[in-house]
Order: C-alpha cells, then structure tokens, then sequence
C-alpha cells in the first residue's frame, strides 16, 4: 500500500513537471533552427535579388537624371545617392564641385543615350536569360559583361561553365570514388576498411583553398604540357582540382550504400557459385544503387557549388564555348569575384544574388531528389513497402 | 555429381580471371585517391617547409602583405582563431540541442521530424558561396542595419551594418550546424536504451536522464562533432568573403564588430593576387602548409575520438 502511493507520486511528478515542460519546448524550438535556417536562406537571398525577378532594377542612368536646378531641393542623402559618393566624399566636396559633377552625370547620360541599348533594362530576366543583339554585334548574343559602358548581365555562359566544369570534375572522380568505395566496402577485410575509409575521408578534410593553389600550380602545369593549350588555367585544370574535392563526398556516400547490403546478399551470392566480379557487380552494385546514384547527385551538386577551386583554376573568363581546353567562369566565382565591387541595391548586386537564388534551388532540389533516392534504398533494403 | 562440384565453386571466386582484373583496379584507383592526399600534402610540406621558421610562425602580418621576408602568420591565426571558437560557442548548444531531440523526443513519423531532417541534409549541401550571400543579406544588411538604426544613429559610419568578425562567425555556425548534429545523434542513439530504463528506475525525470546520464556519454561524439566543424570552418574561405575577412588590417581586431584577417583567405590572396609570383611563391606555400597542418590535424583527432568512441562501444 505504502509502496503503491510512493510510485504513483513519482508518476505524477513526472507528469506536471512544469519547469521540464518549458524546456522542452524550447528543445522543440530549438531543433527547429535548421527549417528556419533553410527558410531564411531563400528569404534573404531572394530578397535582394527582388529587383531582378519583378524587373524593377534601375539601369539606365538617363529615367533618373535631375537638372542642376535640382541640387538645393535635394537632401544630403539624396544626393550622396544620387551620385554615388560616401558620407565622406559628400563632407569633403563643396557646392561648386556637386554641381560639376551633376553636369557630368547629365553629360554622361546624354552620351550613353545615343545607344539604343542604354534604354534596355539588361538586368531583367528576359536579358538574363535569352540572347539580345546588342550595338556592334551582327547577332544576337549571350553576354555577361557586368562592368562597362553598357552593362550586359546574360547568365547563359556562367550557366554553362558551371555545368561544363562540374561535368568534368564527376566524370574523373566517378571511376576512382565508386572503385575505391567497392574495393573498402566489399573487397576488403574490414580491419583494413576501419583504417582505409577515414584515410580517404582524410582528402575531405583539405581546405578548397589548398587545393586551389594546387590546381592553380601543379594541375595547371601537368594539363598544358600534356594537351598543349593555349591557357594554363582552363576547364579541364579546374575540373580535375574540382575532382580531388568530390571524390571523398562521392567515396563517402556510396560506400555507406555499399556497406548497407546485408552481408546475406553476399554469401547467397558466393553460395550460388559467383565470382567476386560478380558478386560485386550483379549483386551488390544493383541491390546499392540508389544510393550510389544518390552519391553522384550530392556530388554533383558539391562540385556546382564549389567557389574557391574554380576561382582559383578555372580562368575566370565568361565566355560561352564548349571545348573543354577554354577557361570557364561559373556562377559561384562570379559571385565571390565580383560581389565585393559592387555597390548595395545595385543592379549588378542584385544579379548576383539572383544567382544565388537559383545556385540555392538547384541544389535544393538535387538534395531533395538524392534523399528520396536514397529512402528508396533504405526500403529496399529494409524489405519494408 | 552435384556433390562433386560444390567444393571447386567455393575455391572459384578468389581465382578467376575477370575477379582478379577488377580486384586489381579497385585496389589501384584505391591507391590513385590515396597518392591525391599524399601529394598535395606532400608538394605543400615540401615546399612550404624551408620557409617555415619560429619568426614566421610569431611575426604579425607586414603593412606590405607580400612581403616574404618579414610578414608572418601571427595575425592570421589569431583571426581564424577567433572565427572558429565563436562560431563553436554558437553551433555548439544548437547542434547538441537539435540532436537531443531527434534522438530523444523526436517520432520518426511526425512531420516536425522528417521536416527537421530534411533541413539538416539539405543545409549539409548549400553552396558555401551562398552562405556568404545569405550572411550579408541576413547578418548585415537586416540585423546589423537594424542595430545600427536603433543603438548607433550618432556614430558616422556602420558599427554592426557592414562585415565583421561576428557576422562570418556566425555564417559559418548555420554552415556547419548539420556536422555537429550528425555527430552527437550518432553518438546519443548507440547508448542502449538499458541506461535510459535505469535512470527512469532510478526516479529520474526525462530532462534529468538526458543531462545527467546521457549527455556525458555522449561527449565523444559531441566533441567529434565540434572538431569537424571546426576545421570545416578554419578551412572555408567562400563564406566570410563578404562578412568579415580583411585584406589587410593593422593589429588584431579589438572588438567582435572588426574585421579579421583569416588564413585561408590569404592564401587565396597570395595565390592570386600577388605582384610576383615567384618571390609570394615560399610564403603560399609556408602559409598553405599552416591551414593544411591545422586543419589535417583537428580532422585526425576527430578520426581518433570517434575510432575509440566507436571501438568502446562494441565492448
């Protein structure tokens, strides 16, 4: 009886324990932070990259020009805008010197104005996206040309230097991280596997900027005496420095699939009188493969979002071509590149995060597709519908 | 007949032809990868190493930053330093907080949960780059644009509205936050449930068990976790771009609203932006070889930690 009541209060404290219940909502809270932190990622970027998606960036200086007359209407804040000075500058200049340089923005508007193309807001999505003929081209043309006179803001060749370097950094980490990932996961004794696999993880632990200076040194020299380019720095030197950061991502994932086969796979298969190849690649490799196709997604998308690797080796010239001997700029070194330059609510600062906005979704959306590629495996290992 | 043969198919695996070709090139493109870590960290120490001396490694950064022959690394390491132990005192209590719950609290079938889980692999794959953008659209432009609005409308130029030591700190805390959960739910699930049924006999209330008994065998795993992130963060340049890595700065900073000067950041500077090349060349490489030692070695410590963390556990 004594006892019956003792337990039934431990009970009832357990359940009205109000300090416990308030931390534990804020356990909940708490956990919530990486949703928020995902959420706030899309939130912000794409804030400033508002201008862009609605077309709203002010481009051609010529719509905003205020006649000289203007000058004491406007407050100090307006017109340290409106010519683009620092508080600093605008202390340091007098009357006079505002008024010159008011003439020479209206100067140089009515300069730019002779051009059809001042008038194009390039920083919408339409130029951003499709070719445009621009004053001295015979044909339309992708351009992205951030900085001069008329500015061209076309993302089609950071797109396809992306696209090309990312290409070329899975197909030589491809061979080497699946074969490395059969060999420690299936192959091997698994004491050796205990020391090989961190070894390999090991390559994951190199800072980017390290192997930037490699590729920018060694990999760049190796490339031109061996193809004879023109350019040390290229899409073939950044795709294979950029490989050296995939193959362990790569390594990584598909050697957990692999190891995931249950060990019962691999006896029925050496029981049915199958070779090693065999057992390798019509056994485990099918039962894995999810999740080694998940692996190459997450790779692909590590090698696409990749900054410091490329802007080191990759050239940094955006030009459109499809040989893999030319330098490339992808849309993550145009970002680091240039977005130091540019000037807040800009509409080259606004492009930059525009691309942002998209490198975000496109890995989003490659991660989304490698999870459900990979809970796929889990089924189908597990055995469960 | 049948009887005959089984014995000669259980030898076959190990000697045919096709399987001794493709055990040969696993092991070989085994070896490419291993040789790839080798060299680069071979070709950094070997050329790297002559430069490296007592007065490199104590000496603060010269006003000229090529100047090979009298800057040192002092400052950067202090400003990496400092990026790293905020950003750990800020992912740390989130990371083992989030892991907590998944482990503890969380349903596998609530949508909280799978929601929850989804963030942490997909934030695990955001562009660094994208980091930095989210840090200046975030940390500077709203929250320090906002402090600056409301505490510092005297002051003449921004205080917290612009990149500093605080704000990269902070970017590289929500980049790695997925690093330090991964590890410490590792850890936190393989303590069997018998300590948990123990603790509750004992009359401890949930809280009381997670704190007392489960948090402190867990701290392997937590640590493990905090390393990783650690020298993710030390290495990773994209981020702090734009919040807070200086080109050059005299001194240290002296509050968390300065801008540092980071190691990584300056080999990318010495790598590409020197006015000569062949005299920069020692110093990247001296200075590379300190960013790989630093981060080669918190990546090995964490192999170690969890090697023996895991070997314990099956004991």
């Amino acid at each position: 009886m004594n006892k019956d009541t003792k337990i039934s209060l431990a009970l009832t404290r357990v359940q009205f324990n109000w300090t416990e219940r308030i931390l534990e909502l804020g356990i909940l809270l708490i956990s919530a932070t990486t949703s928020v932190a995902i959420l706030m990622i899309f939130v912000f970027v794409g804030r400033e990259s508002m201008p862009v998606i609605f077309g709203k960036s002010q481009l051609d200086a010529s719509q905003s020009i205020r006649s000289v007359e203007d000058l004491h209407k406007m407050s100090a804040k307006e017109i340290m805008t409106y010519l683009g000075l620092s508080k600093e500058e605008y202390n340091s200049l007098d009357k006079q010197s505002l008024r010159e340089l008011m003439l020479l923005k209206i100067e140089t508007a009515r300069d730019a104005s002779k051009d059809k193309d001042a008038f194009i807001n390039a920083a919408s999505l339409k130029y951003l996206f499709f070719p445009h003929q621009w004053t001295g081209y015979d044909k339309p043309v992708f351009i992205w040309q951030p900085v001069s006179e008329i500015r061209k803001f076309n993302i089609i060749p950071l797109i396809v230097g992306s696209l090309k370097i990312s290409l070329i950094a899975i197909l030589v980490s491809v061979p080497f991280a699946i074969a490395s990932a059969i060999l420690v996961s299936v192959l091997v004794h698994p004491k050796i596997k205990e020391v090989l696999k961190p070894l390999i993880e090991l390559l994951a632990g190199i800072p980017s900027v390290v192997i930037g200076v490699f590729g920018l040194i060694v990999i760049a020299n190796i490339v031109q005496s061996v193809t004879g380019c023109v350019f040390r720095l290229n899409s073939l030197t950044a795709g294979i420095a950029l490989s050296f950061a995939v193959i362990p991502v790569i390594f990584s994932i598909s050697e957990d699939a692999l190891s995931s086969v249950p060990k019962s796979y691999i006896e029925a298969a050496y029981a049915l009188g199958a070779s090693r190849w065999k057992m390798a690649f019509q056994v485990v490799m099918p039962a894995a493969f999810p999740g080694v196709f998940a692996a190459l997604m997450i790779g692909f998308g590590r090698a696409f979002g990749e900054t410091m690797i490329v802007l080191m080796a990759s050239g940094n010239a955006s030009i459109l071509s499809a040989s893999i001997l030319d330098p490339a700029r992808t849309i993550t070194a145009t970002i680091a590149a240039e977005l130091a330059e540019t000037v807040f609510g800009d509409p080259h600062y606004s492009v930059l995060f525009f691309i942002g906005l998209l490198l975000f979704v496109f890995t989003f959306i490659l991660n989304i597709a490698a999870n459900l590629v990979m809970g796929h495996l889990r089924t189908r290992i597990e055995g469960k519908k | 007949m049948n009887h005959n043969k089984l014995p000669l198919q259980i030898t076959k695996p190990w000697r045919d032809c096709e399987s001794i070709i493709f055990t040969g090139l696993c092991f070989l493109a085994t070896l490419v990868v291993l040789a790839i870590l080798v060299v680069i960290v071979g070709y950094i120490a070997v050329n790297g190493w002559g430069h490296i001396t007592w007065k490199f490694l104590t000496s603060p950064m010269t006003q000229d930053i090529f100047d090979a022959s009298r800057t040192g690394v002092l400052s950067l390491a202090i400003g990496t330093a400092a990026k790293v132990i905020l950003m750990t005192i800020a992912v740390v209590p989130v990371g083992a907080i989030t892991a907590i719950y998944l482990s503890e609290y969380s349903s596998s079938k609530s949508i909280f949960t799978k929601v929850v889980r989804l963030a942490i692999n997909n934030l695990a794959g955001v562009p660094a780059i994208v980091f930095g953008l989210f840090g200046v659209g975030f940390f500077i432009k709203t929250i320090g644009s906002t402090i600056d609005a409301t505490f510092f409308s005297q002051s003449s130029g921004p205080v917290w509205g612009k990149p500093c030591l605080l704000w990269a700190s902070f970017t590289l805390a929500v980049m790695t936050l997925p690093v330090v959960i991964v590890a410490t739910e590792e850890a936190l699930r393989s303590i069997p449930n018998s300590l948990r049924e123990a603790s509750y006999a004992l009359g401890a209330t949930k809280l009381e068990t997670i704190f007392k008994v489960l948090l402190p065998i867990s701290i392997p795993g937590l640590l493990t976790g905090s390393i990783l992130a650690v020298s993710r963060a030390a290495g990773e340049v994209a981020p702090i771009l734009f919040t807070g890595a200086a080109y050059y700065m005299a001194g240290l900073p002296k509050s968390l609203s300065d801008q540092f000067m980071d190691l990584g950041y300056q080999v990318y500077i010495l790598a590409t932006q020197s006015p000569n090349i062949e005299k920069t060349r020692a110093l990247l490489f001296a200075t590379s070889l300190v960013l790989l030692v630093l981060t080669l070695a918190l990546n090995l410590v964490a192999i170690l930690i969890r090697y023996r963390m895991r070997s314990q556990n099956k004991n």
